[in-house]
């Protein structure tokens, strides 16, 4: 029980100054995203029950190799960012702030492994004088 | 975390069943009940009128109800023509006002329930103290700093039509309590409302505090809690538009950044 006036617990601790870039930064990574990922869709359609030599031809030429890089990192930020506002959402106190880290560090998880495997497939395809 | 059942007791039981009068134009209303002073969980009062006697809108059934046959009947009304706010409930599904809601808009039973998701003082009455602080909260007056002139503040016809769409708003609490955001984070986010009157006074030429109002609302949860999910303007009963309002202040926000 608190005797707190309504007005102070309007008002909390404030604003934060803080908003605006993950606003802006969502905004800017949907639309490059939504670009990137039919492109992207479509590169791996063609590749669709190739053998593992042209798959691996496909994603070390040096378009599909950034633009895959990219959608790894943009996309898991994008990704990250996203899962935080619906866990502020419906996950309040200590099991919010534990799960908003549990996302970001699995965002970075699947970036760094997507990463090595695309940094691999690009090795190989150098070795085979792509 | 957010709480998707009602708690023990706050769920609502079967009520009592009101006779039905004689006539052929009967209309069947179920309408929430709650006495804070009767320790019980709420519960759906059935009711009947002939709407041959009768006024069209559903404040006239509720003020119907009240005078002939149910005088313990609980709700807020004033004015009777949308301007004063006080009758905002939950009527049909939608929060609307009572006192410009028709009777003929409504397909079977009429159901009525407090507006959603806020604490109930009684009946169809919902506490709206933290609603009336955080719209007080986001300065609602005309802040300046420039020395008073002889005269009045001068705004030019177009400046002044800035303000339109937006000055209507009678604080009715329908957009803030339809909104989800709003159920899930009420005590941080201001709620399409408080924002809707902010962007009001933002806009209004007159004004020199945009800087210092724009700071107030920089915060991931007063402003950007607002996700575009548009049951505010789908609600409101004035015709409004408090999304866009929200849309406005977003897009100065990131003008001051970008």
């Amino acid at each position: 029980m608190r005797y707190l006036t309504d007005r102070k617990r309007a008002v909390g601790k404030g604003a934060s100054g803080t908003g605006t870039e993950h606003h802006w930064w969502m905004s800017a990574s949907a639309v490059a995203l939504a670009f990137m990922i039919p492109t992207w869709l479509y590169i791996v359609g063609t590749t669709l029950g190739a053998d593992q030599r042209t798959v691996i031809s496909t994603f070390s030429q040096p378009f599909v190799a950034i633009l895959t890089a990219l959608i790894a990192v943009i996309g898991m930020r994008h990704f990250a960012k996203g899962t935080e506002i619906w866990i502020e959402d419906y996950v309040h106190g200590t099991a919010g702030k534990a799960l908003k880290i549990a996302m970001h560090s699995l965002a970075y998880v699947i970036m760094a492994t997507t990463l090595y495997a695309l940094g691999k497939m690009v090795f190989i395809g150098l070795l085979m004088g792509n | 975390m957010v709480q998707f059942t009602l708690p023990k007791n706050s769920k609502i039981r079967v009520g009592k069943t009101w006779p039905k009068p004689d006539g052929k134009n009967i209309r069947k209303f179920q309408i929430y009940r709650w006495d804070p002073d009767t320790g019980e969980n709420p519960r759906l009062d059935t009711y009947f009128l002939d709407m041959d006697k009768c006024g069209p809108m559903v404040l006239d059934a509720l003020l119907k109800i009240k005078n002939e046959i149910d005088p313990t009947l609980t709700f807020r009304r004033s004015c009777r023509e949308g301007i004063c706010g006080s009758c905002a409930m939950n009527i049909d599904g939608i929060n609307t006002l009572a006192c410009i809601y028709g009777l003929d808009e409504i397909k079977g039973d009429v159901k009525i329930y407090p507006l959603p998701h806020m604490p109930v003082v009684k009946d169809l009455i919902p506490d709206l103290t933290m609603f009336y602080a955080q719209h007080a909260s986001i300065m609602p007056w005309l802040e300046t700093k420039t020395n008073r002139p002889e005269k009045e503040w001068r705004q030019s016809i177009e400046d002044r039509k800035k303000l339109d769409g937006l000055y209507e708003c009678v604080m009715c609490a329908s957009c803030s309590t339809s909104c989800p955001s709003y159920w899930w984070n009420g005590d941080k986010y201001l709620g399409p409302a408080a924002l809707l009157h902010a962007y009001r006074w933002i806009i209004d030429s007159r004004d020199e505090a945009t800087p210092e109002r724009l700071d107030q609302l920089e915060d991931p949860f007063k402003l950007y809690r607002c996700h575009t999910i548009m049951n505010c303007t789908k609600t409101c009963p004035k015709g409004l538009n408090p999304a866009k309002a929200i849309a406005e202040i977003k897009r100065m926000m990131v003008n001051r950044v970008v």
